[in-house]
C-alpha cells in the first residue's frame, strides 16, 4: 500500500522493471491527486467548516462570533424545533410508506412481465425521474391550484360548485414528494424482486402454502434488501427537498430542509443553521449505517 | 390469447402508475400551447408563449448561465472523474478508503447539506457568488457520478492490453490516451452526458451558490413559479424537458452499446 504521492525515483533505473514501476507511480499521482485535492477542498473542508460554525454564536450582524457554545444543538430540543423534526420525519415516513405500497406491486408486475418488455417498461419509469424535479412539482401545481386543470374539469362537468382547495396543504406536499420519489423506490424493489428465485415460490406452493402465505413468508423476506434500499432512497431526500413544501405547501408546512434554508438565507443564523444541517446529516448517516448493518451491503452499493 | 384476471389487474395497475407518472407532465406540455393565460380552460392552440420566451431577456440570460456552467463543469468533472476512476481501478494506495467515502457521501447525503456547506466555504473565504462558485459546486457534485459510471465501464477491462502497449514501448501517457481512453470512451461519454444533465437540472445546490446576477434556468423557473402559474413557465419547462430527455436517451444508447 503506497500513499498517493509521486514516489521518489528508484536509485537504479537501468532495470526495466524498476523503471516501469516508477512510471506507474507517476500515473498514480496524475490520476488520483486531482480528485483527492478537489474533494478535500470542496467537499471535506466545507463539511468541516459547517461542523465548526455550528459551535459558534450568531453575531449581531448575522455573522458568526464568539463565544463557542453548544447552544445551537440544545436549541433543537425546544418544542418548536422538535416539532419540525417530528413533522419532517412523519411526512417523509408517510411518503416512504406510500411509495412502498404503490411501488411494490408495480415492481413485481414489471419483474414478472415477459423479458422482451422489461427493459422498455423500466425505461418508462426512469424517464420521468430524469426530468427536473422542480418542473415535475410545477406540473402538479398546474393540476391542483384553484384555477387548475382538475378544478376546471370538475366545475365544468358540474360535479362541484365551488373549486376545491387542493393546493397548499400537507396532502399536496405528500403528493409532490411521492411523485418525485416513486422511481427511487421502484428501481431497487425491481432489482431485488427480479433476482428472486422462482423455484422457491413454486416449492412453497407445492408444500401447500396459500399465495398470501408464500408472499408473506418467502417473497417479502427475500426482497427485504430492496425494500430497505428503496425506503432509504426515498426517506433521506424527502427530508431535504425544500422547494416542494415551499411551492406546494404554502407557508404552513415547514420541513427540516426549509428550516435549514431559512436559517441560512432569511434569519441569517448560520450557527443554528449549521447545527441543524449536522443533525440532518447525522440522522442520514445513522439510517445508512442501520441499513448497511441489516442488509450486510458493505459498500452500500445498492444505494448508488 | 385471453388474459387471466390476474394479468388484467396487473395490466390495469401498471397503466395507472404510468398514468400517474406521465399525466402531469403531459398536461404541462399541453398547456404550453394554450391561448388562455389565466385559467385551465382550453381556448385554442398557440406558439405565442414560446415566442414570448425568446424575447424575455432574463430567461435568455439564465439559459446562457445554465449552458456555460453545465459545459465547463461537465468538461472538468469528466476529466477529474475519469482520471480518478482509472487510478482507483489500477492502483492500491493509502487513503483509498477515505477517497471512496468522499466520493460516496456526496451521492447519499441530502443535497441541501452540500449546498449550505459550499455556501459556508465561499463566504468564509470571501469568494463572491457567481459563475465561479456555481461551476465549482457543479463540478463537485458531478465528480462522484462520473467516477461511478466510468468505474462500471472499467469493470471488464483487460489490463494486459495496457501492459502490451507499454512493453511495445509506449509511454504511460501514450498508453492512457491511445489505449485506455478509446476502450472506456463509451463510459466517459455517458458520464459526461450524465454530468451535463445533473448540472442543467440542479436546483438545490445552485440555489445556495448562485449570485444575484447568475441565476440558472431552474432557479429562474423557481422564482417565476413563486409569482404564480403562467403558460410561459409551461413553455420553458417543456423546452427543458425536451433537452434533458434528448441528452438522457443519447447517454443510455451509448451506455447500452456493449464493447
Amino acid at each position: 500500500m503506497n500513499p498517493p504521492v509521486l514516489d521518489s525515483a528508484p536509485a537504479n533505473q537501468l532495470q526495466n522493471e524498476t523503471k516501469l514501476k516508477y512510471q506507474i507511480d507517476y500515473g498514480k499521482a496524475w490520476t488520483i491527486w486531482p480528485v483527492f485535492i478537489w474533494m478535500i477542498l470542496l467537499f471535506l473542508l466545507p463539511m468541516i467548516l459547517v461542523f465548526a460554525v455550528s459551535f459558534f454564536s450568531r453575531s449581531s450582524f448575522g455573522g458568526i462570533g464568539f463565544p463557542l457554545t453548544l447552544e445551537n444543538y440544545s436549541r433543537f430540543f425546544d418544542p418548536l424545533y422538535l416539532k419540525i423534526i417530528w413533522i419532517s420525519c412523519v411526512l417523509a415516513f408517510y411518503t416512504t410508506i406510500c411509495c412502498l405500497v404503490l411501488g411494490y406491486p408495480f415492481a413485481y408486475i414489471i419483474a414478472r412481465s415477459p423479458t422482451q418488455y422489461r427493459n422498455i417498461l423500466l425505461l418508462l419509469i426512469i424517464v420521468p425521474f430524469w426530468t427536473n424535479s422542480l418542473i415535475r412539482t410545477y406540473a402538479w401545481i398546474v393540476l391542483l391550484r384553484t384555477e387548475g386543470v382538475i378544478n376546471t374539469f370538475l366545475l365544468q362537468s358540474g360535479l362541484i360548485e365551488q373549486p376545491l382547495s387542493l393546493l397548499y396543504n400537507e396532502s399536496a406536499v405528500m403528493i409532490g414528494l411521492i411523485y418525485t420519489m416513486l422511481p427511487f423506490m421502484i428501481l431497487p424493489l425491481y432489482a431485488s424482486i427480479e433476482k428472486l428465485d422462482r423455484s422457491l415460490l413454486e416449492a412453497s406452493k407445492d408444500l401447500g402454502a396459500k399465495p398470501w402465505q408464500t408472499f408473506w413468508r418467502v417473497t417479502l423476506p427475500l426482497t427485504t434488501p430492496g425494500i430497505l434500499a428503496g425506503s432509504l432512497l426515498v426517506f433521506i431526500p424527502s427530508l431535504g427537498l425544500f422547494f416542494i413544501p415551499d411551492l406546494m405547501g404554502g407557508s404552513k408546512t415547514i420541513l427540516i430542509g426549509n428550516h435549514i434554508k431559512n436559517q441560512f438565507l432569511t434569519a441569517r443564523d448560520w450557527p443554528f443553521g449549521s447545527a441543524s444541517s449536522i443533525i440532518l446529516m447525522v440522522l442520514t448517516l445513522v439510517f445508512i449505517a442501520v441499513y448497511i448493518k441489516i442488509t450486510k451491503d458493505k459498500q452500500g452499493k445498492d444505494l448508488v | 390469447m385471453r388474459l387471466s384476471l390476474a394479468n388484467k389487474l396487473s395490466f390495469l395497475y401498471a397503466s395507472l402508475i404510468y398514468l400517474f407518472l406521465y399525466m402531469p407532465i403531459a398536461i404541462l406540455i399541453l398547456y404550453s400551447f394554450n391561448q388562455s393565460k389565466l385559467n385551465a380552460v382550453w381556448t385554442g392552440f398557440t406558439f405565442d408563449w414560446y415566442l414570448k420566451l425568446m424575447q424575455n431577456t432574463e430567461v435568455l440570460e439564465a439559459m446562457k448561465t445554465s449552458l456555460v456552467v453545465a459545459l465547463i463543469s461537465t468538461i472538468a468533472a469528466t476529466m477529474i472523474g475519469t482520471l480518478a476512476a482509472v487510478g482507483m481501478y489500477r492502483y492500491q494506495f493509502r487513503g483509498k478508503t477515505a477517497l471512496d467515502a468522499m466520493l460516496y457521501l456526496p451521492i447519499v447525503i441530502p443535497e441541501i447539506v452540500m449546498g449550505i456547506s459550499l455556501l459556508a466555504l465561499f463566504s468564509q473565504f470571501e469568494i463572491p457568488l457567481g459563475y465561479l462558485t456555481l461551476i465549482a459546486a457543479h463540478i463537485t457534485f458531478s465528480i462522484p457520478f462520473v467516477v461511478v459510471v466510468v468505474r462500471a465501464r472499467m469493470a471488464g477491462f483487460d489490463r494486459s492490453i495496457e501492459e502490451a502497449a507499454m512493453d511495445l514501448g509506449a509511454t504511460p501517457w501514450g498508453t492512457f490516451i491511445k489505449v485506455t481512453v478509446p476502450i472506456i470512451a463509451p463510459g466517459i461519454l455517458a458520464s459526461a452526458l450524465l454530468a451535463f444533465t445533473l448540472s442543467i437540472d440542479d436546483v438545490i445546490i445552485s440555489f445556495f451558490v448562485a449570485g444575484p446576477s447568475s441565476s440558472t434556468l431552474p432557479l429562474k423557473i423557481f422564482s417565476m413559479v413563486k409569482f404564480g402559474v403562467s403558460p410561459e413557465i409551461n413553455a420553458l419547462s417543456t423546452l427543458m424537458l425536451v433537452v434533458t430527455l434528448f441528452l438522457v436517451i443519447i447517454a443510455e444508447r451509448i451506455r447500452m452499446r456493449k464493447n
